[in-house]
């Protein structure tokens, strides 16, 4: 089977979409490793306060 | 409180079905063109990304005006993020633009055609949307001048886009042709769901992102009810929120 004339160029067009995706995807994975990250710190920030209150008491 | 993530599962999984649903279309159901050979596929990516991304500078432009009626940095966040996002669309639209020409024309740019050229300036002019909010550092300012950018860039999208459908074009093919035909059916049938998966796709996006800063917003309230330290001021281009406190207060 043989490939049309210019689909290389036609794939090169999809992979520019697909790349974008891809880019975005990068972008969201950062993202939710910073969210990860600040959830973990809140939480500990949380505890601490919980202690200081137990001891306060 | 304002959620911006509602309903972005099943929103997502209708985008991924829609638009690759749209891919196969246009790939193996669309008829091959009788003119253009295979090189005609491009389009049933190119033309949607380009309508999408002038959709979106136009949804910008109405979303200022929202802000400017009612103050609400919810508007603001939705101008900022469908024009980043359309912009990012553009780009996509011009670089699958620029392959087409290679394959049809032989060049990757044709500087006396007025459709591609009235395209470029249209993403140079929205490419200083971003700079624009950077330079100023009084949070309510950017959002208000943003707002007037927007809507002053958006009503020229159409103009643009009726001028030059009106001028002689020279070589660029029209998909809605206004006589001798159109599309036939099956490559209409391929172009609307690849539009409507490129529609979702860019909603998906723009919902994610507004749901993104939302979180990141009240992360940081939370931080300072904590007693934690919010870190050194950042300039920002993005919009600033209120929290779900201010928000319930205002």
């Amino acid at each position: 089977m043989t490939l049309p004339s210019n689909a290389g160029y036609v794939a090169a067009a999809y992979l520019v979409f697909l790349v974008l995706v891809l880019i975005y995807l990068a972008i969201m994975a950062v993202r939710l490793g910073r969210l990860e990250k600040q959830t973990g710190e809140l939480l500990a920030l949380a505890e601490r306060e919980d202690a200081g209150g137990t001891r306060d008491e | 409180m304002v959620t911006y993530g509602k309903g972005l599962r099943p929103l997502a999984i209708l985008t991924v079905l829609v638009l690759g649903g749209g891919i196969a279309l246009a790939l193996f159901y669309a008829p091959m063109d009788a003119d253009q050979g295979f090189r005609q596929k491009i389009f049933y990516i190119h033309v949607p990304m380009a309508i999408v991304a002038m959709g979106g500078f136009i949804a910008g432009g109405i979303a200022g005006i929202m802000y400017l009626r009612t103050e609400d940095s919810k508007w603001d966040l939705r101008s900022y993020t469908w024009i980043h996002h359309a912009l990012i669309l553009a780009l996509g639209a011009l670089i699958t633009g620029s392959i087409w020409a290679k394959t049809s024309w032989g060049h990757w740019w044709v500087w006396d055609e007025p459709t591609l050229v009235s395209f470029l300036i249209v993403f140079l002019l929205y490419c200083t949307y971003q700079p624009l909010r950077f330079s100023i550092e009084d949070r309510e300012k950017q959002s208000r001048y943003a707002a007037v950018f927007a809507i002053t860039a958006g009503a020229f999208v159409p103009l643009n886009f009726m001028a030059v459908r009106m001028a002689q074009s020279l070589s660029h093919p029209r998909v809605f042709a206004t006589s001798n035909g159109g599309l036939p059916l099956k490559m209409q049938i391929a172009f609307y769901v690849m539009l409507a998966g490129m529609t979702l796709f860019f909603i998906t996006l723009t919902k994610f992102e507004m749901a993104s800063k939302n979180t990141r917003a009240q992360m940081g309230a939370l931080r300072r009810r904590l007693g934690g330290e919010d870190g050194p001021a950042r300039r920002s281009a993005a919009p600033a929120l209120p929290t779900a406190t201010e928000a319930g207060t205002a």
